[in-house]
């Protein structure tokens, strides 16, 4: 009965985009059908359109509070975030901005202050790089039922192209005496962050393009300065004005926020730099899996170089074994790992840590306290994850008391 | 090898021509481009809002604690509350020695002149970029008093807001971790 329902229905609204789809072009891709054809070789398929979709069948989504989005990285095959998934953090929403009407400025200490026209910028010669940026406020535990989203979403990677930072200072000639310059962006929260200039030389970019098109209005549309390994605020989104200075200006989001309490009573302030970290995406919360052989996989990356190694536990932290990297493992970027393991069906906690190239090793959340004090702040939080394989196949986290 | 040895002489100078074309012409890179046009000093000015610890950025004007009382009321007040106390996660004042874990301008922000930025350029959050300048002194003046950093018939202007003394500036270190096997 209800099978039969289904089919008139679908064949009913196939009729219908065969017959709408030759009149009006573009309707037809949009509408999906909302069940599959018992035998998709016996029903004309869709007709091409002009802008793809993904399948109905999958719904990867952000996961949304107030005030960020997070990726959902449990979805993610590889190492490159779809644009439309890179998490989204902003101060005072998305600015809706027009690209005729965009410019850069640059200015204070240099020879030749100038403005640069979005068509200015892609003049200059472009440089494309996958990196990952990552909020450095991006650890959330308390629960067991928490997916890696929930605990670690707000960082995500793709493919950025450019101009170099390093090109634009040459063009204004930048004071050899300037040590910091101020970024702000056009947003209602005139984003400002101050960056040492030493920056700006080695590897800063300023970013119009995300994953081959136009950088996406969420990720700075249409230019964002883009740090490479640097805390995600300080990438700074729809970029307007850049000053040299030979000072940092302690903006409020280098002050009040974006610093981190250590021991001591201790603020610790420009913290740029990304450390090591890793997570299992599957298994995972709330994903379900049974006995015999299980491809764990996961993520691993960090702000300082490349990852190394990735470690994977499957007796709760008393055995690690490497996990192989998947190619190809750059620079300040996701790296995917997978290690083939077979359950046997008991209780067990499972977990990864990474290694970079300049020998750290991503710390346990015990080891973060020990270094920072109870009172460590929210920032820079980067511990080993772990989560509990149950007898009857369900993954939950692992959250540890640290506050 | 053999062939370029026999015809040295000859083929030596159009090689090195060759190769000076090539390299002038496959990947030059001059040191300025020629892209973009000068900035004029009156679009800098339109633009530039920044402020530094040293208090450079400020403009002309002064600010009162009574004028900023009544102004916070009116426009602060329906998010951070009459006394700036009130919305846990907004919240503007805490005294200098308050240690209940509550972060706010009093206990934990290094600089004054780090509010007039704040304020100016994002403050009200529904009303961004609205205030005037002067409405701007008189409100810092304002956070400034309740957060008992200064007293309530204290001037706030260019010349007085450096100067005022943040206590948490100096529990602040700059980032020490490095990399490497350690922990920080
Ligand atoms: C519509 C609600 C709203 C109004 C009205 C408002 N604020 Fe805010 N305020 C916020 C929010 C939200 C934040 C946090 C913004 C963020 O984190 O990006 C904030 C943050 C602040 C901060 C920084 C706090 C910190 O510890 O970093 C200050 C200072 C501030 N507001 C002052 C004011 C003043 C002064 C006014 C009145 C002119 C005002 N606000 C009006 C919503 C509001």
């Amino acid at each position: 009965m209800k099978e039969d329902q289904i089919k008139r229905r679908t064949l009913l609204r196939a009729a219908a985009v065969t017959a709408l789809g030759s009149l009006v072009p573009g309707l037809s891709a949009r509408r999906m059908p909302e069940a599959a054809p018992e035998d998709p070789t016996k029903v004309p398929g869709t007709p091409v359109g002009k802008v793809g979709t993904r399948s109905p069948f999958e719904q990867p989504q952000k996961k949304a509070s107030d005030i960020s989005a997070r990726s959902p990285l449990q979805d993610f095959y590889g190492i490159i975030t779809p644009s439309d998934l890179h998490f989204e953090r902003s101060h005072n929403g998305v600015p809706r901005i027009d690209p005729n009407r965009y410019e850069l400025l640059i200015h204070g200490m240099v020879e030749r202050p100038m403005v640069f026209t979005l068509k200015d910028l892609k003049r200059f010669p472009a440089l494309s790089r996958i990196a990952f940026i990552e909020c450095s406020g991006n650890f959330r535990s308390g629960k067991t039922n928490m997916t890696p989203q929930e605990i670690c979403g707000l960082t995500s990677q793709s493919e950025w192209t450019g101009v170099m930072l390093s090109t634009l200072f040459r063009e204004v000639g930048v004071s050899p005496k300037a040590t910091w310059f101020l970024a702000e962006g056009s947003d209602a929260a005139v984003m400002t962050r101050s960056i040492p200039v030493r920056k700006g030389w080695e590897d800063a970019m300023i970013a119009y393009a995300q994953n081959g098109e136009a950088i996406r209005p969420e990720q700075g549309y249409p230019a964002r300065l883009f740090l490479p390994g640097w805390e995600g605020n300080t990438n700074v989104k729809w970029i307007r004005r850049i000053e040299l200075s030979d000072q940092p200006f302690m903006t409020r989001e280098e002050t009040s926020k974006y610093t981190e309490t250590i021991k001591g009573g201790k603020i610790r302030q420009f913290s740029f730099d990304m450390d090591a970290r890793s997570i299992i995406t599957y298994p995972s919360y709330p994903q379900t899996v049974e006995k015999g052989w299980i491809e764990i996989r996961g993520l691993a990356w960090s702000g300082r170089g490349k990852i190394s190694k990735v470690e994977v536990s499957t007796d709760a932290g008393k055995h690690w074994q490497a996990a192989t990297l998947q190619e190809p493992v750059l620079d300040k970027a996701h790296t995917a790992f997978r290690y083939g393991w077979h359950w046997n069906g008991d209780t067990t906690e499972i977990m990864s840590r990474a290694v970079d190239d300049t020998g750290y090793t991503q710390p346990t959340l015990k080891q973060l306290t020990n270094a920072r004090g109870t009172d460590m702040g929210g920032y820079h939080l980067n511990p080993v994850t772990a989560w509990v394989i149950q007898r009857d196949g369900t993954v939950l986290f692992k959250p540890e008391k640290f506050r | 090898m053999r062939w370029n040895q026999v015809n040295y002489r000859r083929e030596n100078i159009s090689v090195w021509t060759c190769l000076l074309v090539m390299v002038i012409s496959c990947n030059r890179s001059p040191e300025r481009f020629g892209i973009g046009r000068p900035a004029t000093q009156h679009e800098i000015d339109a633009v530039n809002i920044s402020i530094a610890p040293d208090g450079k950025g400020l403009p002309p004007g002064t600010g009162h604690v009574a004028e900023g009382r009544a102004l916070f009321i009116a426009k602060c007040a329906p998010c951070h509350g009459p006394t700036g106390t009130e919305v846990p996660q907004y919240r503007l004042v805490a005294t200098p020695d308050d240690t209940t874990h509550t972060r706010a301008i009093g206990n934990y922000w290094p600089y004054a002149t780090t509010l007039y930025d704040y304020i100016r350029r994002a403050m009200p959050f529904n009303a961004p970029g609205s205030l005037s300048n002067e409405e701007v002194y008189h409100l810092t003046a304002f956070l400034l008093y309740s957060n008992q950093l200064i007293d309530s018939n204290r001037v706030i202007s260019a010349r007085t807001l450096p100067g005022i003394v943040m206590p948490a500036r100096k529990w602040y270190v700059n980032d020490d971790r490095r990399g490497g096997n350690e922990v920080r």
